[in-house]
């Protein structure tokens, strides 16, 4: 039931709005290429942010870093009972959804998609967003700088999300 | 604070990696990385502008409209600053609408259509505001309700029950949302205390 939701949900959305565009009688193709338009520019706006940002993610993990960095929170992740092959996803999560897609596909090649780790990456993946690109292209898209309580509200709420993953995934 | 962080992100590899003596796969991660964010570009102009043109169509015909009157209740409670007629309501509606269907793409242009009309608002103009903030935390806290793209991931891995993350996904996600709503509202109560 659920997985034919899931399959039927983005044609049923596009059509359900062009149909709604026709019998409003709106001329529906004039209206979809001046969105499209806008899309692009949107898409232009945002493409130095992602070169800026990417690369500096490329550089950090190709450095060693982010590996050593996993490694040294590795104890107190245990402390926090935080298994050890979501630290890197936890982290990457922040700043790279396509480089966290990378380590769950990982997750699942080794631990099953099914076992409680899987399970886990699946649901956080879910249930968090990617903190530093969402902040970088919305404030970065209106040239603010002073972010004030946005980075702590978000990860805050993040850290949320991890703990319920880990928590529903492990129980 | 991006600029440091950035700025601390790339001197950090760059240094970690003379260190270990690795900067040949440093400039090789630099420049792959590069042209990946170009790449992921040209992916997202496709499937962005086609999202653009269809909720054209929908705010347009005034569906969009209609939908956003129905979030209209949440919206009254979330930013209590936004004038009942102001602009930037239809957007944040929209975003989060497209956001709850996991239509992360449709979700973008219009967030940042909100951002730009809740700009207009703050003479301090590198300065979020108390809105701007709180839909941003929101935004974040991941509004999703159905992971598409997960359950994808897991059918192609092989997973027995791809849709079992469904549940799990929707209550873990509650909560993230939840503490975000609770932690701006904490914010919010801190600023009008100062203010008085």
């Amino acid at each position: 039931m659920i997985q034919w939701i899931s399959r039927i949900l983005v044609p049923l959305i596009v059509s359900y709005i062009i149909g709604f565009g026709i019998l409003s009688r709106r001329p529906v193709f004039d209206d979809f290429l001046t969105g499209a338009k806008e899309g692009i520019r949107t898409t232009v706006n945002i493409l130095p942010t992602l070169v800026g940002l990417m690369t500096a993610v490329g550089v950090l993990r190709s450095s060693g870093f982010l590996d050593t960095l996993s490694n040294w929170l590795s104890v107190p992740a245990t402390w926090l009972h935080l298994p050890a092959p979501l630290i890197p996803l936890t982290l990457i999560r922040l700043i790279s959804n396509s480089a966290a897609i990378g380590l769950v596909l990982d997750i699942f090649t080794r631990y099953g998609p099914d076992s409680p780790m899987g399970m886990a990456a699946s649901v956080m993946m879910s249930s968090t967003e990617t903190v530093f690109y969402c902040i970088s292209v919305y404030f970065g898209s209106v040239h603010v700088t002073k972010t004030r309580y946005v980075l702590p509200g978000a990860l805050l709420a993040t850290a949320a999300g991890v703990v319920a993953s880990i928590v529903i995934a492990f129980l | 604070m991006l600029n440091y962080l950035w700025g601390f992100m790339i001197l950090t590899g760059m240094l970690w990696g003379a260190a270990n003596n690795n900067l040949e796969a440093v400039t090789q991660g630099l420049l792959d990385s590069a042209a990946e964010a170009v790449t992921l570009s040209i992916t997202m102009v496709g499937i962005l502008s086609f999202w653009s043109g269809v909720l054209e169509v929908g705010s347009q015909s005034g569906l969009i409209e209609w939908l956003a009157e129905k979030m209209e209740p949440i919206l009254n409670f979330l930013f209590p600053d936004l004038e009942k007629n102001h602009p930037a309501r239809l957007p944040i509606a929209v975003n989060m609408v497209a956001n709850m269907l996991g239509l992360g793409m449709a979700a973008t242009p219009a967030g940042l259509e909100a951002m730009k009309l809740l700009q207009k608002d703050e003479r301090k103009n590198n300065q979020a505001s108390n809105a701007m903030c709180c839909f941003l935390i929101i935004n974040i806290s991941s509004l999703q309700l159905i992971p598409i793209s997960m359950i994808a991931y897991r059918s192609q891995y092989g997973s027995a029950d791809p849709t079992a993350v469904l549940g799990p996904a929707l209550l873990a996600t509650g909560c993230s949302t939840l503490t975000a709503v609770i932690f701006c509202k904490l914010m919010e109560l801190r600023k009008a205390v100062a203010e008085k």
